[in-house]
C-alpha cells in the first residue's frame, strides 16, 4: 500500500449481548477508493460502518481515520468531518431541504450567508433544481430527490470521507442506477474516500473498486471483484454467482436491439 | 323581570376584576411552575424507563385525588411546613390562599404536561435521532434542533389540556382562601343565586378557551416556525397577565377582611359586617366560603381579621371537648380558652344555629312526636340525611348515645336540598340547622332535645389575635352584639334563600341592618 489507509480496522469487534455483531475484523481503506461491504441481513456489515465515526463504540480492536485513532478524538467532531449518508435519507421532516443540507455546515459555527451559497452549489452537484427544491419539505420529495439531498448533506462539510448506509436499497431500478452512477461520478471528481453498505452483489461490483464480503460477523474475503471470482469460499461464490447467472438469463431473453 | 334585566348581573359583572384577575394570576402561575417542573422531567427521563415509570405512576396518583381534596391537603400541609420554617429559620409565610392553591394546581397540571411530554419525545423515529448524531449533532443540539419541534404538537397537547385543567379546578379553591372564579359558583350555590353559579362558570369556561387559544396559536407560530403568530400568542398571555394586575394596583393592602364559611347564613353575616365597618370609615373586605377547617387557622394566622363561628363548633372541633356543658359555661370557657391564642371572643350576635333534628309537621302530628325522645321510637323505619360533616361529628355520636337513635338508613346531602327533600317525604329526618328560614317555609318542625344531647352554638364573633387591641374596629361592630334573635336570622336566611335580585347577601345583610341596627 503506497500510502497509510484513510479507514483501518485492525481485529476490530463489537458484542450485542450474546450476539457477535463484528468478530475480529481487519479491513484497510486506502484514499480515494470505494469499497462495498456486502452481507446479508445481521452480518455485522451496519455496525461495521458505525464504528467508524462511532455511532456504535467498538469492544476491542483499533479503528483509525485519517490515522487518528477513533477512540482519541471527540466523537462529535469525528462525525462533522466524515459525511454519512441514511438508509432512507434520515432528512428531518421539519425542516426544509436547504436547512437539511445546511446542518454539519451550521453546527461548525460557518455563517449564514456562506451555508446558504454552500447549499446552492450542493443543490447543483446533486442535480437538483434550486428554485423547486430549496425551501420544500422533505415530505413533497420524491424518494430519489431525498436520497439526493442526503447525499448532499453528507457532503456538506467538504469532508474526505463518506459512509453509506444502503443508500439506495429502497429506491425503484431506474432511480436506483442513475443515482449509483451520480454517487459514484462524484466520488471520482472530489476525490472521496467511500465506504458503501448493500446487500446487492450487483450494486456492488458495479460501483465499487473492492468488495467486503461479511457473514455472521467475520470477514469473509476482501478484494475487487475479479480477484473475490477467486475465493475459495463457498458462500462468497454463490453471493457472486447470482448476478453472473441475472446477466446469462438476461443476455438470453432480451433481443441485442433492446439494450441500446 | 326578564333574565337580562336581573340587577344580579350587575352585581356579578362588578365582582369580575377581582374575582378574575385572582383567577388568572393564581392558574397562570401554578401552570408556569407546573411547566417549569414537568417539563425538565419528561426530557430528563425520557430514556430512562424505570424513573419514568415512577413519575407517570406518581402523577396518575395525584390526578385521582378529587381537586378540592388535593386543594384541602395543601393547608394544613403548608401549615405545618410555615410552622417548621418560623421555628427553624424564623421565617413564617401564610399557608392561606394563593400559596396551597397555586401549589396544588401546579402538581394537577403535571400528569398531562408529563406523559405527553415523554409520549412526543419517546414517539420521534429512532433512525431520526440516530440521523441528527450522524450529522454531527451533541445531545444538546439533538434535543432543541430534532427532538423538542418534532414533539411540539404532542408535547403543546398536554400544555394545552393541562392550563383548561387548571383553569376549571382553580375555580375550587375558594374554600382555601383563594379568591377565584369559584367565588361566584360557591356563593351562588349556597345562596340560590343562579346568576352567580351561570357566571361563574361561564367566565371559567370562557377563560379556559381563550388561555387554549393562545396556545393554540403559539404552537401553530413554533410549528410553521412563524415568529408573528408565536408573539401574538405570548403578547396574548403576558396582556391577561396584565390586565388583571391592574385593578389590585390601587387596592389598599390594609383593609380589614371579613371571613365566611360555605352557607347562605355566613355570608349574609359577612356581608352585613364588611357593611358596617365601610359605614364608619374603615376599609373592609369579605373573603367568603372558606371550609369550615381552614377559616379558624386563617383567623389564628391573621389572614382574615375577623368572622362569625358557633360556640358548638368551636367546642367540638377546636378545643376536642365531647361533654356538653350549659350555655354559659361552655361561652365562659372557650372565651378564656381562645384567649390563651390571642383570640378575641368579641360576644354573641343573639341566636343560635344549632343542629336540630327536623321533620314535616304533619308527619310529627300524624305520629304524635314531639321530641328527638318521641322520633327514636319510630327511628327503626325512617331514614335520615345529614349534611356532609354531620354523621362524623360528636353531636351525632352524643344523640345516638343520648336517645338510641337508630335509623333504617342514612344519607349525606347539600345543606340547601336538604329541607326540600324532607318535604317532598324522598327523607323521613334531616339532621337541620335551627337558624334556617327554610324549615318555616317548608312547614317542618324541628325536635325538641330534652335530654341537651345537642351543646348550644351561639353565632360568636371572633377577631385575630393583630386585631385584639383595635377598638375602633370593636366599636364598629358592638353594635351588632346580641341583636340579633333566631327569628330574625331565620327571616334573613330565608330572603337569602330566595332566587331574586333581593336576595344577594349584600342586599339580605343591608335589609337586617335596617332590622336591628335602630
Amino acid at each position: 500500500m503506497p500510502s497509510r489507509p484513510m479507514i483501518s480496522y485492525a481485529r476490530v469487534t463489537k458484542s450485542f449481548g450474546p450476539l457477535k455483531a463484528v468478530d475480529d475484523v481487519s479491513l484497510d481503506i486506502a484514499e480515494g477508493e470505494f469499497v462495498a461491504v456486502v452481507g446479508g441481513s445481521g452480518s455485522g456489515k451496519t455496525t461495521l460502518l458505525r464504528l467508524a465515526n462511532r455511532l456504535i463504540e467498538a469492544d476491542g480492536g483499533t479503528i483509525t481515520v485519517e490515522g487518528d485513532d477513533v477512540q482519541s478524538v471527540d466523537p462529535v467532531a469525528l462525525r462533522r468531518r466524515i459525511g454519512y449518508v441514511f438508509q432512507s435519507g434520515g432528512l428531518f421532516p421539519h425542516l426544509s431541504v436547504a436547512d437539511n443540507i445546511g446542518i454539519t455546515p451550521k453546527l461548525l459555527g460557518v455563517p449564514a450567508a456562506a451555508v446558504a451559497t454552500r447549499v446552492d452549489e450542493l443543490l447543483e452537484l446533486v442535480q437538483l433544481d434550486r428554485g423547486a427544491h430549496r425551501d420544500r419539505l422533505p415530505d413533497a420529495l420524491s424518494g430519489g430527490q431525498r436520497q439526493r439531498v442526503g447525499v448532499a448533506r453528507a457532503l456538506a462539510a467538504r469532508p474526505r470521507i463518506v459512509l453509506m448506509d444502503e443508500p439506495f436499497g429502497a429506491l425503484d431500478p431506474l432511480t436506483r442506477d442513475a443515482l449509483g452512477d451520480d454517487f459514484r461520478e462524484l466520488h471520482r471528481r472530489l476525490g472521496l474516500t467511500t465506504v458503501m453498505i448493500t446487500h446487492d452483489m450487483t450494486e456492488a461490483i458495479l460501483l465499487a473498486d473492492r468488495i467486503a464480503v461479511m457473514r455472521s460477523g467475520k470477514l469473509l474475503a476482501q478484494g475487487t471483484p475479479a480477484e473475490l471470482s477467486k475465493s475459495g469460499d463457498d458462500y462468497v461464490l454463490e453471493l457472486l454467482r447470482t448476478p453472473r447467472r441475472q446477466v446469462e438469463r438476461l443476455n438470453a431473453l432480451l433481443p441485442q436491439s433492446g439494450a441500446a | 323581570m326578564s333574565l337580562f334585566t336581573d340587577p344580579r348581573w350587575g352585581d356579578a359583572l362588578a365582582h369580575l376584576p377581582d374575582y378574575l384577575g385572582n383567577h388568572v394570576r393564581v392558574s397562570l402561575a401554578a401552570l408556569a411552575l407546573g411547566l417549569a417542573v414537568s417539563l425538565p422531567l419528561a426530557i430528563l427521563t425520557r430514556n430512562r424507563p424505570t424513573p419514568r415509570a415512577v413519575l407517570l405512576a406518581l402523577a396518575s396518583i395525584v390526578q385521582t385525588v378529587p381537586g378540592l381534596a388535593l386543594l384541602a391537603l395543601f393547608y394544613p400541609l403548608l401549615l405545618l411546613a410555615a410552622s417548621v420554617t418560623l421555628a427553624w429559620f424564623g421565617i413564617a409565610f401564610s399557608a392561606f390562599g394563593f400559596l396551597p392553591a397555586m401549589l396544588a394546581l401546579a402538581l394537577y397540571s403535571m400528569l398531562p404536561v408529563l406523559r405527553n411530554g415523554i409520549t412526543g419525545l419517546n414517539g420521534i423515529d429512532p433512525a431520526l435521532i440516530e440521523a441528527a448524531k450522524g450529522v454531527g449533532m451533541t445531545a444538546r443540539q439533538s434535543l432543541v434542533t430534532v427532538e423538542l419541534p418534532l414533539a411540539l404538537p404532542v408535547m403543546m397537547a398536554g400544555i394545552r389540556t393541562a392550563a383548561v385543567w387548571v383553569i376549571g379546578t382553580a375555580t375550587l379553591s375558594t374554600p382555601i382562601g383563594q379568591t377565584s372564579l369559584g367565588n361566584y359558583i360557591f356563593a351562588g350555590l349556597q345562596t340560590q343565586n343562579w346568576v352567580f353559579v351561570l357566571f361563574g362558570c361561564f367566565a371559567s369556561a370562557l377563560l379556559a378557551l381563550a388561555v387554549d387559544q393562545l396556545l393554540g396559536l403559539i404552537e401553530s407560530g413554533l410549528r410553521r416556525r412563524s415568529r408573528v403568530r408565536t408573539a401574538l400568542g405570548a403578547a396574548g398571555i403576558a396582556a391577561l397577565v396584565v390586565a388583571t394586575l391592574i385593578p389590585t394596583m390601587g387596592r389598599s393592602s390594609q383593609s380589614y377582611v371579613v371571613g365566611a364559611k360555605t352557607f347562605a347564613e355566613q355570608y349574609v353575616l359577612s356581608a352585613l359586617i364588611t357593611d358596617r365597618l365601610q359605614a364608619v370609615g374603615l376599609s373592609a373586605v369579605s373573603r367568603s366560603g372558606l371550609g369550615s377547617s381552614v377559616i379558624f387557622e386563617a383567623l389564628k394566622a391573621g389572614d382574615i381579621d375577623l368572622y362569625v363561628d358557633y360556640s358548638g363548633t368551636l367546642w367540638a372541633n377546636q378545643l376536642h371537648r365531647t361533654d356538653i356543658k350549659p350555655r354559659a359555661e361552655l361561652l365562659a370557657e372557650l372565651k378564656t380558652t381562645l384567649a390563651k391564642e390571642n383570640i378575641t371572643l368579641l360576644g354573641e350576635l343573639g341566636f343560635e344555629n344549632a343542629y336540630a333534628l327536623v321533620i314535616p309537621k304533619k308527619r310529627a302530628e300524624a305520629l304524635g312526636i314531639r321530641t328527638i325522645a318521641d322520633l327514636a321510637v319510630h327511628a327503626s323505619s325512617l331514614s335520615i340525611a345529614g349534611d356532609y360533616e354531620f354523621f362524623s361529628r360528636p353531636e351525632w355520636a352524643a344523640l345516638q348515645k343520648a336517645y338510641g337513635l337508630s335509623f333504617r338508613a342514612q344519607r349525606q346531602m347539600q345543606p340547601d336540598f336538604m329541607y326540600a327533600a324532607a318535604a317532598s317525604g324522598e327523607v323521613d329526618v334531616i339532621a337541620g340547622y335551627t337558624s334556617d328560614g327554610l324549615i318555616a317555609k317548608y312547614d317542618l318542625v324541628a325536635l325538641d332535645d330534652p335530654r341537651h344531647a345537642i351543646p348550644p352554638y351561639d353565632a360568636i364573633l371572633l377577631l385575630a389575635p393583630k386585631r385584639a387591641g383595635d377598638e375602633r374596629l370593636q366599636a364598629a361592630l358592638k353594635p351588632l352584639l346580641g341583636k340579633i334573635d333566631i327569628a330574625t336570622m331565620r327571616e334573613a336566611n330565608l330572603h337569602a334563600a330566595g332566587n331574586d335580585a333581593n336576595s344577594s347577601p349584600d342586599a339580605v345583610g343591608k335589609w337586617l341592618w335596617e332590622k336591628v341596627g335602630k
